[in-house]
């Protein structure tokens, strides 16, 4: 293994033994994008002179030296924050946004911004205005979405670790699908100051990293309250590594059974329950139980987070940053030709689903009744979490796709299923691998904890990755 | 206004708030600054960037709220209002919707037929926009320009109930609501800094008929006047249309000052569709007793309550009362100065006299004159001990008006010292009496008014010094003994 291969706490421990340099470190990780990053396609922009300038201060702090990536959604005051959009192709931030500023306190080292389905709607990252980017482990395939930049940068080890966001499932679908750890913290513990947000009150920024260890230390830079964000909790910082222990003795784990009963790929459905026998062997309480509502998560997913977007997403609109149409005669045409030319089609469809869910028409109808649904869903999952420490069900209804596989808007809504409720709530999920298909392709398995209920999650999560030992396998990507 | 119909007014004030920085970024709200320079990522609306609600401006809405007799609700919350303009930076404006901090409350005016309520339906928090700058006229500008310094100031919308009755009702209910607001310091009000706009919402109906008729919406007046002018023409244009059995159309129209009338902007149909949903970025407010207690308690004596009290505690005519508690400022400085002079009346007159005379000549502010109201008083004393009369008042007056000296100095230096002294006036009368024969003999034939011309005389001598009182005894005296 190279550097690049080894995850945050691995390459901690060789940069404080002195065993190697920043500069060895960064190097590596240099030449491994050099390497493979053509087929990949990870990024968008990528800042390796940033990067170099950055090693050669002394860096201080727990994440000192260690080469990180961005998703293209988190603002970064001089580096051009794009949202694999055509409407903000050119567009360079003046502000940090808080984690990026948390993150630079800790020393990390920023090797660039990472592609995404544009404007984070979508879950292949086929959707970027850009290019696709595809999965280390079979380059035909997708990475996931929408940070599926993220996780294949870290798959591939072009970058230790990432950072995405997660709307829907944005972290955990692709984590998963790469074979990586992706954690959805608990809405408000970490800033969304400089988050170019898709759906306000679902949108939360988490790590993809290649263990939980490296989850945990990622998660204590990056919660905390930011008085710029008045969703932000106030809350003590906690330090998430004290969780970082093999026990789950006596655990009490829920499966809803509206998840089981449901019909999707027999290999993940038998890996996520091979690794629960595998809990319940060593002493957690395993249980099925019902959670009614849960089956309307994804209809309440798309009507809440597409009338939010077309909310969020009316500022672009050529006047200030960004793309603006020339072909415009007065100022309604700049703003509709602008729109028309700059956003693709994915982001054009959920803006205009979203603008008739919020109209005097509909609003009722849909936006009402949803956020009822939505209240409903959270009491049910609180109810649960009365009896239970973790809800476990896998994370992804499918395995990594063919790109180009799923057309059908509708059909890919789908693979939400098992991931939207965690953001509906307000709760955190981590996403784990279990298994591997027989075409060789990871499986996630997710734990959900209640709100603010990281510590267990982690705890429950690292007793598994050591039960599974599934830690040491990469993709063999074909190296140049 | 023909008997036969009733007019429905209702009126929506748009107030800017005095808070030193912006409503949800900490920019500066200073008037008048280089464009764009009160701007930052937020009131830009930078992607990425979030609210954080000023609880001034919080402070501020709920003093109006007070003020004007409202409800303060324990809950409310931030909508967004969506539109495209160039001035609205993130295209939605964050306002309230369906819980406004502010309900039912109201402001009692003074009509011809005594006080009448005039209902405040509620009171709302929202951000200002832009301003554009067309480069010629709007029409056939190639471009614009926009300022931001503006987005993000705080606003609070007063919504009054159709309580309107008529035009000068509207007029009298403005200058009624910018008087408390003035009052309270919660804004300046200044409506050609554009700190106070009105829209105006107007409808009639038959005598007697109990649904509200078709009302239009009128914009753009830059003034009460203008306000109560626009509303005027509007309702007899709706008059017209009705008597000719034709139907008003529901509308919003815009006030043209060089015009002198209203012209249709819009109509119903072409009405924007807000989309209003609450902003995910912001938590619902909920304002505690303890916060309304603690604004309650910091509440100046609202306008009305101190005309009250100045006519209960003072003595003083309803007409002075009203005169001195107009501005908040103007009625300190009464205060301060019966404080040491107790003829509440002989103060008021002075005030409402002279005083409001030269603040007007010299176009002053009531902070900017010099004259402390320990001067004025300290003069009336000097009247008062005999040391001026009133005549020479009226000079030392104006004197310490412009220059901030003290009476007492003014008196000394020019020399304005009342002539007390009876053998000297003695004198003067007696050459008073010898110059004017036959006005001695019509007084000693009874036109005893004649003597008011001999008093002249000596005042005339004396240059105004001379003690009038003693000055007319001495006379009697003297002609009595010739
Ligand atoms: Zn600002």
């Amino acid at each position: 293994m190279e550097l690049c291969d080894l995850t945050i706490h691995e390459l901690r421990e060789k940069l404080e033994n002195k065993e190697v340099t920043a500069a060895d470190v960064l190097d590596s990780f240099l030449r491994r994008i050099e390497a493979v990053e053509e087929k990949v396609k990870a990024y968008v922009t990528i800042t390796a002179d940033e990067a170099r300038e950055r090693i050669s201060s002394d860096l201080q702090g727990s994440l000192a030296g260690i080469p990180l990536a961005l998703k293209d959604n988190i603002s970064t005051e001089g580096i051009r924050t794009t949202c694999s959009s055509k409407m903000l192709e050119n567009y360079i931030p003046p502000y940090n946004a808080t984690v990026v500023e948390k993150l630079n306190e800790e020393g990390a080292v920023i090797l660039g911004k990472t592609n995404l389905d544009e404007f984070a709607m979508g879950g292949t990252t086929g959707f970027s205005a850009f290019h696709e980017t595809r999965n280390p482990w079979n380059l035909e395939h997708v990475p996931g979405g929408s940070s599926g930049g993220s996780a294949a940068a870290v798959a591939a080890g072009e970058a230790a670790a990432a950072l995405g966001t997660d709307t829907g499932g944005s972290i955990r679908q692709p984590a998963a699908f790469c074979g990586l750890v992706g954690l959805k913290p608990t809405y408000g513990t970490v800033s969304r100051y400089g988050l170019l947000a898709y759906a306000n009150s679902l949108d939360q920024i988490g790590p993809i990293t290649r263990d939980v260890e490296d989850a945990a230390l990622l998660l204590n830079v990056i919660t905390g309250h930011d008085p710029k964000d008045s969703t932000s909790v106030q809350m003590e910082q906690a330090d998430y590594t004290a969780f970082l222990k093999e026990d789950l003795a006596g655990m009490r784990i829920a499966l809803p059974k509206e998840y089981y009963e449901l019909d999707y790929n027999p290999e993940v459905k038998e890996s996520v329950l091979a690794a629960v026998k595998k809990m319940e062997a060593e002493g957690a309480v395993v249980e099925e139980v019902s959670i009614p509502s849960i089956e309307h998560s994804v209809a309440v997913y798309y009507i809440l987070a597409t009338g939010e977007a077309s909310s969020n997403l009316a500022c672009y609109d050529g006047v200030r940053f960004g793309y603006r149409s020339k072909t415009a005669g007065n100022v309604a045409e700049m703003f509709r030709n602008t729109r028309s030319e700059a956003f693709g089609e994915e982001v054009k469809r959920r803006i205009l689903f979203g603008t008739y869910i919020l109209s005097a028409e509909a609003y009722e109808d849909y936006y009402v009744k949803a956020q009822k649904v939505r209240t409903l869903l959270i009491k049910e999952i609180e109810d649960v979490f009365k009896n239970y420490d973790l809800i476990v069900t896998p994370t992804t209804p499918e395995t990594a796709f063919k790109a180009g596989a799923i057309t059908d808007p509708l059909e890919s809504y789908k693979m939400d299923a098992f991931t939207v409720p965690v953001n509906l709530a307000g709760i955190p999920a981590i996403t784990i691998p279990c298994g591997f298909s027989s075409a060789n392709l990871p499986i996630g398995i997710q734990i959900m904890g209640p709100r603010f209920g990281e510590g267990k999650l982690i705890q429950a999560a690292y007793s598994l990755e050591k039960i599974l030992q599934l830690g040491n396998k990469r993709p063999e990507l074909e190296v140049r | 206004m023909s008997r036969k119909y009733e007019t429905i007014i209702g009126l929506e004030v748009h107030v800017q708030l005095a808070t030193e920085s912006k409503i949800f970024c900490n920019c500066s709200t200073d008037f008048g600054a280089e464009p764009n320079k009160h701007t930052c990522p937020v009131c830009l609306g930078l992607p990425g960037t979030l609210p954080v609600l000023n609880k001034k401006v919080v402070d501020y809405a709920i003093m109006a709220g007070l003020a004007l007799n409202c409800n303060i609700n324990s809950y409310s919350k931030f909508d967004r209002k969506n539109y495209f303009y160039p001035d609205l930076p993130k295209a939605y404006q964050i306002s309230q919707s369906d819980y406004p901090i502010c309900e039912n409350g109201y402001i009692e005016i003074d009509t011809e037929e005594g006080t009448k309520k005039i209902g405040i339906t509620r009171i709302h928090m929202e951000e200002d926009a832009g301003k554009l700058v067309h480069e010629g006229s709007i029409d056939q500008a190639t471009a614009s320009l926009v300022d931001y310094n503006r987005t993000g100031i705080p606003l609070i919308e007063i919504v009054s109930a159709p309580d309107i009755r008529t035009p000068s009702e509207a007029r009298a209910y403005l200058t009624q609501l910018k008087q408390i607001l003035q009052y309270i310091g919660v804004s300046d009000c200044n409506m050609e800094e554009g700190s106070l706009r009105c829209d105006a919402n107007v409808s009639i109906r038959p005598v007697g008929q109990k649904e509200f008729g078709t009302k239009t919406e009128l914009k753009n007046m830059n003034s009460f006047r203008a306000v109560e002018r626009a509303l005027e023409y509007e309702v007899e244009r709706q008059r017209k249309i009705l008597e000719e059995g034709g139907e008003i159309i529901q509308e919003t129209r815009t006030w043209d000052e060089s015009l002198n009338k209203t012209i249709s902007m819009r109509t119903k149909e072409e009405a924007a569709d807000y989309r209003y949903f609450p902003d995910p970025n912001l938590p619902p407010l909920n304002v505690d007793r303890d916060w309304v207690e603690r604004i309650k308690s910091s509440l100046p004596e609202l306008p009305r309550e101190k005309r009250e009290r100045f006519v209960r505690e003072y003595a003083l005519p309803e007409y002075d009362a009203g005169v001195l508690t107009d501005s908040r400022e103007l009625a300190d400085y009464f205060e301060a100065c019966v404080k040491e002079y107790s003829d509440a009346k002989a103060v008021s007159n002075w005030i409402m006299g002279d005083f409001l005379r030269l603040l007007k000549e010299e176009n002053l502010e009531i902070a900017e004159v010099k004259m402390t109201p320990a001067h004025l008083s300290g003069m009336l004393k000097l009247m008062d001990e005999g040391v001026i009369s009133s005549k020479i008042a009226k000079t030392v007056f104006e004197e310490m008006f412009k220059t901030g000296k003290a009476p007492e100095q003014i008196v000394e230096e020019k020399g304005l010292k009342q002539i007390s002294d009876a053998g000297q006036l003695e004198e003067i009368v007696l050459k008073v009496i010898e110059a004017n024969p036959s006005v001695v003999e019509d007084i000693k034939s009874g036109k005893d008014k004649a003597i008011g011309f001999l008093v002249g005389q000596v005042m005339k001598e004396t240059r105004g010094k001379a003690n009038p009182g003693m000055v007319n005894q001495i006379i009697r005296e003297k002609i009595e003994s010739l």
